[in-house]
């Protein structure tokens, strides 16, 4: 198990390194530059501006430099906010999409897998077929429509949540549906592949012919072989959801990370893309890592082999 | 006083207790395509204490049957017609959900064919050997799982005493399906199920599965349904047989009254189509000469011809020298084929046999040159093959071919037959044009029984015989000098073997074809060489003509080889 930690652990130096690297030159060599606006500014500022943040050097050189603050954990100033820290911008609006996305992590899964177990059990039937309905819809459905539509049943009708704003628990309902929803309908199908298929394994009829019961028969015996799909989703999944959503945070209003993604590319804040790219890419990482011990935890043929 | 004890339920009840009684049973299934009547009106007797093997071939409707017992068919598709299926004295078919589970695992067992799909992947061995006790709440957990522990030492399965936490991969097929014997009867249930349960086993590892059930199941006093197609196998255990065909009981008797005196045309014909030690026929009979019997064999009667007697002059067509084949796991480097020597005659069969993981199967492929060897050489016609250059191989690649075991996975689903077969004429440039070479198909497929019209055909409308006539087809389209058969008639029936192995005897004589003969079952290979090889553990443990090796086998563990093979002969098995 250590052994398997170290190594990803090392392999995931050579992959952030050529990530770094591509998106450093792509973003360079893409059209137009951080202080590049409608209004242009006037010339011997933006040579100063571009000398402040050492964007005169040769290229290399400014790879190399990025490289070497990267190592001490160092990700730079913004271009867009110079008076941030891209760690800072990051580290500020972290919590708040790590909130969200735990949240719709927890709706995702509390509605998808119960509805893809039902579905599996009561196989072609209504009960089958209205959440394998609806989990295509919700997959169908953009947040930028469903998250209104919350919006008006719950907020401007009923008026139960907040439209918007992050400020208590009180606003976190709306966004964290909206998006979780999303993942429940996929979680859904994904469980009731797993579990149709586990379903028909020999050892299921085996438990059968013990004489189980249905339930004991889901519970012990056909949902680790069913769940391991879902399992392996949810690792970029998760990486995903708590990075943080553009859309959702535009029509909440939640100042989470998903905007900087965003921005930095129009803004060409070439520190500040650097940053969220090797942020997101670290997450997936670990939580592949994670997503791998769990299979491991679960699959026992695994545990030894690893 | 006694009239009125006659009457009580109570005493009704002890006098079907135990018994199982099936009455015209009727199974069917439905779909898209049509309603299949796998069993039709069926009769069966258990009574408390005997062994009845159930008899047939795969689709005669014996694990149909046998799992109507427990309920448990998905149903739909499966339809049960009239007929009842009678426990101690209540229809089975009748009995709510609640108490059908009540008796599954505690009144009636089951053990199942797999043992490597029937245990839970994800569960400790002993936990699932002990769980029948903890759904039929009969004892405490803690009780259960010392009990569990037991009967798994019991049944052999030692290797829990040291590591209570084994998962059933760190276990062989031999143990997982003694720790399913240990689940099946650890609740000492009256009755129970075995569906085909030593097939997927190595023969010596079967003799020994055998032995612990048949003792098991006497000391415990419960009745058992042996399910098998082996009529062999059930004639070691039974104390009657019955004999299913096509969904219907074609005969019923005393294990040897049916061997002695076998009524029915399929029972006769399933007793002779089998090869045996003893046997020394040329050909051996086929299910069709007992149903429509012929006045001629027609057809595949062997005809020698010049071509083919020039042939029989005792040159090596292919040798090994002290090759060597290792594979690399994460244990380390493992010998799959360890200094063997073989010689192969030309016009002969080299029979092989060996148990599951002895390197049968990696030395047919060394002698293709389809696995990279690490030591040796491989010579055909007297020259090394590792001297050959592109041009060369591929000219040695045309006069051998091989014929997999599962007829089902070697084609390609999405081909027709006719694709399937012109392919490597293609590859082979033999034959200029398209007309040419369906041509040579055509007379190809006549040649192994089938006919022009399964051309534009696709695998799956074929049954596992035809398949496996197609890949003999398909070997023979290169015109090939050498031919491995992988264990090409294990997975099929008896009587469809029969046809497999008189066609490939039929074709060795008209083609003067050479054969690497692969395969566990010894009676087979008895049947079909001139030479036979033993392995075990990659190496070369005996050699020499059939008929010494059976008469006079000089190692112990072919010896053991012999002993374990199933016969009507009862004191056989069980003697070692």
């Amino acid at each position: 198990m250590t052994r398997l930690i170290v190594s990803r652990i090392l392999q995931a130096v050579p992959t952030l390194w050529v990530i770094a690297t591509l998106t450093f030159f792509m973003t360079r060599y893409a059209p137009g530059g951080p202080f590049d606006a409608e209004r242009a500014i006037p010339e011997e500022i933006k040579v100063k501006l571009e000398r402040h943040f050492g964007l005169d050097q040769p290229l290399l050189d400014q790879y190399i430099l990025y490289l070497q603050n990267l190592l001490r954990g160092d990700l730079g100033p913004s271009f867009k906010y110079p008076e941030w820290e891209v760690s800072e911008l990051i580290a500020t609006a972290f919590p708040v999409s790590l909130t969200l996305g735990v949240l719709s992590l927890l709706v995702a899964l509390l509605i998808g897998i119960p509805a893809g177990m039902i579905a599996a059990l009561r196989r072609n039937s209504w009960m089958d077929y209205l959440p394998m309905s609806l989990s295509m819809a919700g997959i169908c459905l953009p947040t930028f429509v469903l998250g209104p539509l919350l919006i008006f049943a719950l907020s401007t009708k009923l008026g139960v949540f907040p439209p918007l704003g992050w400020y208590g628990p009180s606003d976190w309902v709306l966004p964290s549906l909206t998006l979780g929803l999303f993942y429940a309908a996929y979680i859904a199908r994904l469980t009731r592949a797993g579990m149709l298929e586990t379903l028909q394994q020999d050892y299921v009829r085996t438990a059968r012919a013990k004489g189980a019961s249905s339930w004991r028969i889901l519970s012990r015996h056909a949902a680790r072989g069913g769940l391991l799909p879902v399992l392996t989703f949810m690792g970029p999944a998760f990486a995903g959801l708590i990075s943080g959503s553009f859309v959702i945070e535009s029509i909440f209003f939640i100042p989470g990370l998903g905007k900087f993604f965003v921005t930095a590319a129009f803004n060409r804040d070439y520190t500040m893309v650097l940053g969220t790219v090797l942020f997101y890419a670290t997450l997936i990482i670990i939580l592949n890592l994670l997503v791998d011990l769990l299979q491991a935890w679960l699959d026992p043929k695994s545990r030894k082999e690893k | 006083m006694v009239y009125g004890m006659l009457l009580t339920p109570n005493h009704q009840r002890t006098d079907h207790m135990g018994q199982l009684t099936i009455k015209n049973l009727e199974v069917s299934f439905h779909s898209r395509e049509g309603t299949i009547h796998a069993v039709d009106g069926i009769d069966l007797c258990i009574n408390p204490g005997e062994v009845v093997g159930l008899v047939g071939e795969s689709g005669s409707g014996k694990s149909v049957t046998c799992n109507s017992i427990l309920q448990l068919l998905p149903s739909p598709p499966a339809q049960f017609g009239k007929g009842k299926i009678e426990w101690s004295g209540k229809d089975l078919l009748q009995q709510t959900d609640d108490r059908m589970k009540s008796i599954r695992g505690k009144e009636i067992s089951m053990i199942f064919q797999d043992p490597m799909s029937c245990l839970n992947p994800y569960l400790p061995v002993l936990d699932q050997v002990a769980e029948p006790l903890l759904i039929h709440g009969m004892c405490s957990p803690a009780e259960a799982k010392s009990k569990a522990m037991q009967m798994l030492v019991k049944v052999g399965v030692d290797r829990v005493t040291e590591n209570p936490d084994s998962y059933p991969h760190e276990f062989s097929g031999g143990m997982r399906q003694r720790a399913m014997i240990a689940m099946a009867l650890i609740t000492e249930p009256s009755l129970l199920l075995a569906d085909e349960p030593t097939t997927a086993l190595d023969v010596t590892v079967q003799a020994k599965v055998l032995n612990i059930l048949r003792e098991l199941c006497s000391n415990l006093a419960v009745s058992v349904l042996f399910v098998s197609h082996d009529l062999g196998l059930v004639a070691e255990l039974a104390d009657r047989v019955v004999v299913m065909y096509r969904g219907k009981v074609v005969e019923q008797n005393e294990t040897s009254a049916i061997f002695q005196n076998p009524q029915h045309p399929y029972v006769k014909a399933l007793i002779a189509c089998r090869p045996t030690l003893e046997n020394t026929q040329d050909r051996l009979p086929t299910v069709e000469d007992f149903i429509n019997p012929q006045p001629e064999n027609q057809g595949e009667s062997p005809v020698e011809t010049e071509f083919s007697n020039s042939l029989k002059s005792g040159k090596v067509l292919t040798e090994a020298k002290s090759l060597v084949v290792e594979f690399t796991t994460n244990k380390g480097a493992v010998r799959a084929v360890d200094e063997v020597n073989l010689r192969i005659n030309q016009g002969k069969t080299h029979g092989l046999v060996g148990e599951s993981g002895s390197g049968k199967t990696t030395l047919g492929r060394a002698l293709l040159n389809l696995v990279r060897k690490q030591s040796g050489e491989v010579l055909f016609h007297g020259n090394p093959i590792s001297s050959y250059d592109d041009k060369k191989m591929m000219s040695f690649r045309k006069s051998m071919q091989i014929i997999f075991q599962d007829p089902y996975a070697s084609l390609n689903p999405r081909l027709t037959i006719e694709q399937t077969l012109i392919e490597p004429m293609v590859v082979h440039q033999i034959g200029s044009s398209k007309k040419e070479r369906r041509a040579r198909v055509v007379a190809l497929l006549e040649e192994v029984g089938l006919g022009s019209e399964h051309l534009v055909r696709y695998p799956h409308e074929f049954s596992g015989g035809q398949r496996q006539r197609i890949c003999v087809a398909r070997a023979l389209t290169t015109e090939p000098e050498f031919i491995v058969c992988d264990e090409c008639v294990s997975a099929m029936d008896v009587s469809v073997q029969a046809q497999v192995l008189n066609l490939l005897k039929a074709l060795q004589v008209s083609r003067g074809l050479t054969y690497l003969f692969i395969s566990h079952d010894l009676g087979v290979v008895k049947f079909m060489s001139d030479e036979i090889s033993v392995m075990q553990k990659g190496q070369l443990i005996e050699s020499g003509p059939a008929n010494d090796i059976y008469n006079s086998p000089q190692t112990k563990y072919t010896q053991k080889l012999i002993q374990s093979i199933p016969t009507a002969n009862r004191s056989k098995l069980f003697s070692f």
